[in-house]
C-alpha cells in the first residue's frame, strides 16, 4: 500500500507539467490595499481610491513569469516584496505601486521578507541560503544580493523578522527553525545564532510572530506539517506550548491506513497582540481561531469557523488592526480552471474573545466585502465562478504540491536497495 | 584518494575486536540526500543511556501495558563534550577516551557499515578493558544536517575533522564539511573557547578550511605555543587510520587549529548580547 502512493506521488509531480503552486494574499497593514498572486499574476486592490491598483515597474528588470510563491509587506506598509520560481525577487513602493528594485536570485525564492525599519529585504532559496539585498537604490550592487547564512540543503519555508528586530528568523523542511541575530550590516554575514527551537516533527510551514508592549520582544507561533501551532520565546529557543490544531480541528490524524495523512498547517495569520490567531488547515473548510495568552504563555482554541460552502484556504492575510481575516483559495498551473481564485472576508475577529454571542465572527457577503464587488473582480479574476469540484480539485492539489515538496519519503529497505540499483552513475558497471 | 578506506590488511582479531574487512563500505555518502535513518527531535531527546551506559540509566518509563516511552532529559549531570565528525573507523575517538576519561564524546559518521564497526569496536573495547571506553560512542547521522539535533548552544568544548572528504569540483564545494555556512553552526555548538580540529592530506582542502575559517569572525588561529602544547593536535596525524595511511606513504598533512571567541563590537556592527 505505501509503496503504491509513492508510486503515485511520483508520477504526479514528474508528469503534471508545471507544478501547482498556491494562491497567495497578503494584507497592507493598515489596510490601504490587499494583493493577492496567483502563478505569474501579482493583483492589487486598493482600498483606499476603490479602484484596482495598476503596477508599473520602474526597476527596468523583467517581470515575474513563473509562479509567484512568496509575498509580504513591510512593517509600515512602504514597501512590498515579490518573489517565486523564476528567481526574481521585486521590490515595490506601495503608494504608488511601482517596482523598484528587482534582484535575480541563483535559486527558485520560497520565501521572502522585509526588516521592519524597511531597509533590508531577505529572500531565501530552495537550496537552504538566505540573501539579503539593499531596499536603497544606491546600494553598490543593485542587482545582486549576498548569501548571509543557509540551513544546509534545506527548502527554508518561511522568512520572519523578530518586531524587535534583532532576529531574522527561518523555518525549513528538516523541521527545524533558526533564529539568528541579524546585524547592522548584513552584507558580511549573519554568522550569530542565537537559538534553533526544535520540536516539530514534520516540516514547518509558517512562522508568525506576535508581541505586546508588556513583552515587546515578542514570541514566535509556528506551523507545521505534524499539524499542530507551537509557541516559542526565540531569545532560548524554548517551546513554550503545543496545541493540536489538526485534531481539535477534528480532522482525523488517522485515516485508517497511514500514518502520514496529518493535515499540515498552511498558514498562521497573527494580530499583533496575539489576542487573535487564525490558522488553515489542509482539507478544513474554514478557518480555526486561536487565542494566544502571552502572560500565561499558552495557545487555546477559541472557535473553529466554518465556511458553509467548499473553501479550502490556501493562504491567509490581515491588517495589523485586525479587524478583518482575509483569506484567499486557489492554484495556478490547473487543467480544470487555470488561475483560479476566491477570496473571502471574516470580520467581527475582535469581538471573538469576549462571550457576546452576537458578534460572532462570521463570513461576510460579497457586497459587504470593503471594495465589494469591484474588489473581488480585480482580486478573482475571470474565471471565478467555479464549480465545487473545481474547488475540491484545488484543494487536494495543493494539498499533493505540499506534500511532494515537504514531506520526507520513506522507503522500504527493499525500495531503497532497489533505487540504489538503478542510480545513473552505476550504469556502466551494470 | 584520501578518503578511500578500504582496508586490505587483517588487523585486531584478537580480543574479540571487529574486523575491518567485514564492514567494507562505499567511500562516500552523498550529504544532501534526505536521511532515513531517526533522528533526535532535539538534544535533550537523544538517549545518553543508550550510549553511555556505564554514567546513565534508561530515560524511559514503562506503562502499565508494557509499553516504555522515551522521555526527554532536561537536565543532566554531564553532557556529551568532544564531536568527532565524520569519525571514520574510530581511531581518534579511541585515543581520546583514554587521554580524557572524564569526558563523553561522540563520534558523528554518515555511513552505516563504518559506524556499526565503530560501535562493536568500542563494545570490544569495554569489554576487554573494565572500566574504560565507557566515555566515547558512535552515532550515524548527517552531521552537516543534524548538528543542533545533538548538541545545545556552547556544549561542545572540542570538534575534530580530521581528513574529510575533499569533494575537489567546484560545483561540490557545497558538500565540504567546512564550509563559511556551516562554520556558523559549529561556532554555535561550541563554548566560547572551544577548539576546532581539522586535518587533511589535500593541500588544496587544507587553504580552504584555513581560508573559511580565517574569515569567520568568530574563529581564531590558535598561538604557536598553544599549538606545540596541545597534545591532542600530536593525535590528529598519528591516531586515525586516515593519518597512519598518510604517514605510511610520507605524505604531507596541513592542519588548522582554530579558537572559537565571542563577537565583540567592531565596526562590522555586530554586537555581544
Amino acid at each position: 500500500m505505501e509503496e503504491t502512493m509513492i508510486e503515485e506521488g511520483e508520477s504526479n509531480r514528474e508528469g503534471g507539467g508545471g507544478e501547482v503552486s498556491p494562491a497567495l494574499i497578503a494584507v497592507h497593514p493598515l489596510e490601504k490595499s490587499v494583493a493577492v498572486a496567483i502563478g505569474s499574476e501579482l493583483r492589487v486592490f486598493d482600498l483606499i481610491e476603490d479602484c484596482s491598483s495598476s503596477l508599473v515597474d520602474g526597476s527596468g528588470g523583467p517581470l515575474h513569469s513563473d509562479s509567484i510563491r512568496a509575498i509580504c509587506f513591510g512593517a509600515n506598509g512602504r514597501l512590498f516584496a515579490s518573489a517565486g520560481d523564476d528567481k526574481l525577487v521585486k521590490v515595490w513602493t506601495t503608494n504608488p505601486w511601482q517596482c523598484v528594485r528587482t534582484v535575480i536570485a541563483e535559486k527558485r525564492v520560497s520565501a521572502v521578507a522585509i526588516s521592519h525599519d524597511g531597509l533590508f529585504v531577505s529572500f531565501a532559496d530552495k537550496f537552504g541560503v538566505v540573501w539579503v539585498t539593499g531596499t536603497d537604490g544606491d546600494h553598490e550592487i543593485k542587482e545582486k544580493a549576498s548569501p548571509i547564512f543557509g540551513h544546509y540543503c534545506s527548502i527554508i519555508t518561511s522568512l520572519e523578522f523578530s518586531p524587535d528586530g534583532r532576529f531574522i528568523v527561518s523555518a525549513d523542511r528538516d523541521f527545524k527553525i533558526r533564529v539568528t541575530v541579524f546585524p547592522k550590516n548584513p552584507f558580511s554575514g549573519a554568522h550569530e545564532i542565537q537559538s534553533f527551537c526544535l520540536g516539530h516533527t514534520e516540516f514547518v510551514s509558517c512562522l508568525s510572530f506576535v508581541c505586546t508592549q508588556e513583552h515587546p520582544q515578542g514570541f514566535l507561533l509556528s506551523g507545521s506539517g505534524d499539524s499542530t501551532v507551537r509557541l516559542w520565546d526565540v531569545t532560548a529557543g524554548s517551546l513554550l506550548d503545543t496545541c493540536e490544531v489538526g485534531s481539535k480541528a477534528g480532522l482525523s490524524e488517522c485515516d485508517g491506513e497511514e500514518e502520514n495523512v496529518y493535515s499540515a498547517i498552511t498558514d498562521i495569520c497573527t494580530s499583533a497582540d496575539g489576542s487573535v490567531v487564525a490558522v488553515g488547515i489542509q482539507s478544513l473548510h474554514g478557518v480555526v481561531l486561536l487565542s494566544c495568552d502571552l502572560s500565561a504563555r499558552t495557545l487555546s482554541v477559541i472557535k473553529v469557523v466554518s465556511m458553509g460552502e467548499t473553501f479550502v484556504p490556501t493562504s491567509l492575510g490581515m491588517s495589523s488592526s485586525a479587524e478583518r481575516l482575509w483569506m484567499v483559495t486557489g492554484a495556478s498551473n490547473l487543467p480544470v480552471c487555470p488561475s483560479f481564485t476566491h477570496v473571502r472576508v471574516i470580520s467581527g475577529l475582535k469581538k471573538c474573545g469576549s462571550d457576546s454571542s452576537d458578534h460572532e465572527p462570521a463570513v461576510v457577503e460579497e457586497n459587504e466585502i470593503p471594495g465589494g464587488i469591484k474588489l473581488l473582480e480585480k482580486l478573482q479574476g475571470s474565471g471565478s465562478n467555479a464549480k465545487e469540484d473545481d474547488l475540491l480539485a484545488v484543494a487536494e492539489a495543493v494539498k499533493a504540491a505540499m506534500r511532494n515538496q515537504l514531506i520526507k519519503r520513506q522507503y522500504s529497505v527493499e525500495k531503497r536497495e532497489l533505487r540504489k540499483k538503478r542510480r545513473n552513475d552505476r550504469k556502466i558497471k551494470r | 584518494m584520501s578518503e578511500n578506506k578500504k582496508v586490505k590488511t587483517k588487523a585486531n582479531n584478537s580480543n574479540g575486536l571487529p574486523r575491518k574487512r567485514f564492514y567494507r563500505a562505499r567511500a562516500h555518502s552523498n550529504p544532501l540526500s534526505d536521511s532515513h535513518f531517526p533522528v533526535p527531535i532535539a538534544p535533550s531527546h537523544v538517549d545518553y543511556s543508550l550510549h553511555y551506559p556505564h554514567y546513565f540509566h534508561p530515560d524511559t518509563t514503562t506503562d502499565d501495558n508494557g509499553v516504555s516511552t522515551f522521555i526527554p532529559c532536561k537536565t543532566r549531570s554531564k553532557k556529551i563534550q568532544f564531536a568527532d565528525i565524520g569519525c571514520g573507523f574510530g581511531g581518534l575517538l579511541i585515543s581520546l577516551s583514554t587521554l580524557f576519561p572524564e569526558t563523553l564524546m561522540i563520534g558523528m559518521e554518515i555511513r552505516d557499515k563504518v559506524t556499526e564497526y565503530v560501535k562493536e569496536r568500542i563494545l570490544a573495547l569495554r569489554e576487554a578493558n573494565p572500566g574504560q571506553y565507557q566515555n566515547a560512542s558512535v552515532v550515524r547521522t548527517n552531521s552537516m544536517k543534524y548538528i543542533p539535533n545533538y548538541f545545545e548552544k556552547g556544549q561542545l568544548s572540542k570538534m575534530f575533522f580530521l581528513f574529510p572528504d575533499p569533494h575537489f569540483k567546484e560545483k561540490n564545494h557545497r558538500r565540504r564539511v567546512i564550509s563559511p555556512h556551516l562554520l556558523d553552526e559549529y561556532a554555535y555548538t561550541l563554548q566560547v573557547g572551544g577548539i576546532i580540529y581539522t586535518i587533511t592530506d589535500v593541500e588544496e582542502l587544507g587553504e580552504w578550511m584555513k581560508d573559511c575559517l580565517e574569515d569567520h569572525p568568530l574563529f581564531e588561529a590558535i598561538s604557536k605555543e598553544e599549538f606545540a602544547a596541545d597534545p591532542v593536535v600530536k593525535l590528529l596525524s598519528s591516531a586515525t587510520e586516515e593519518g597512519q595511511k598518510v604517514a605510511r606513504n610520507d605524505g604531507q598533512t596541513f592542519t588548522a587549529v582554530y579558537r572559537r571567541i565571542s563577537l565583540v563590537a567592531t565596526d562590522l556592527g555586530i554586537h555581544e548580547v
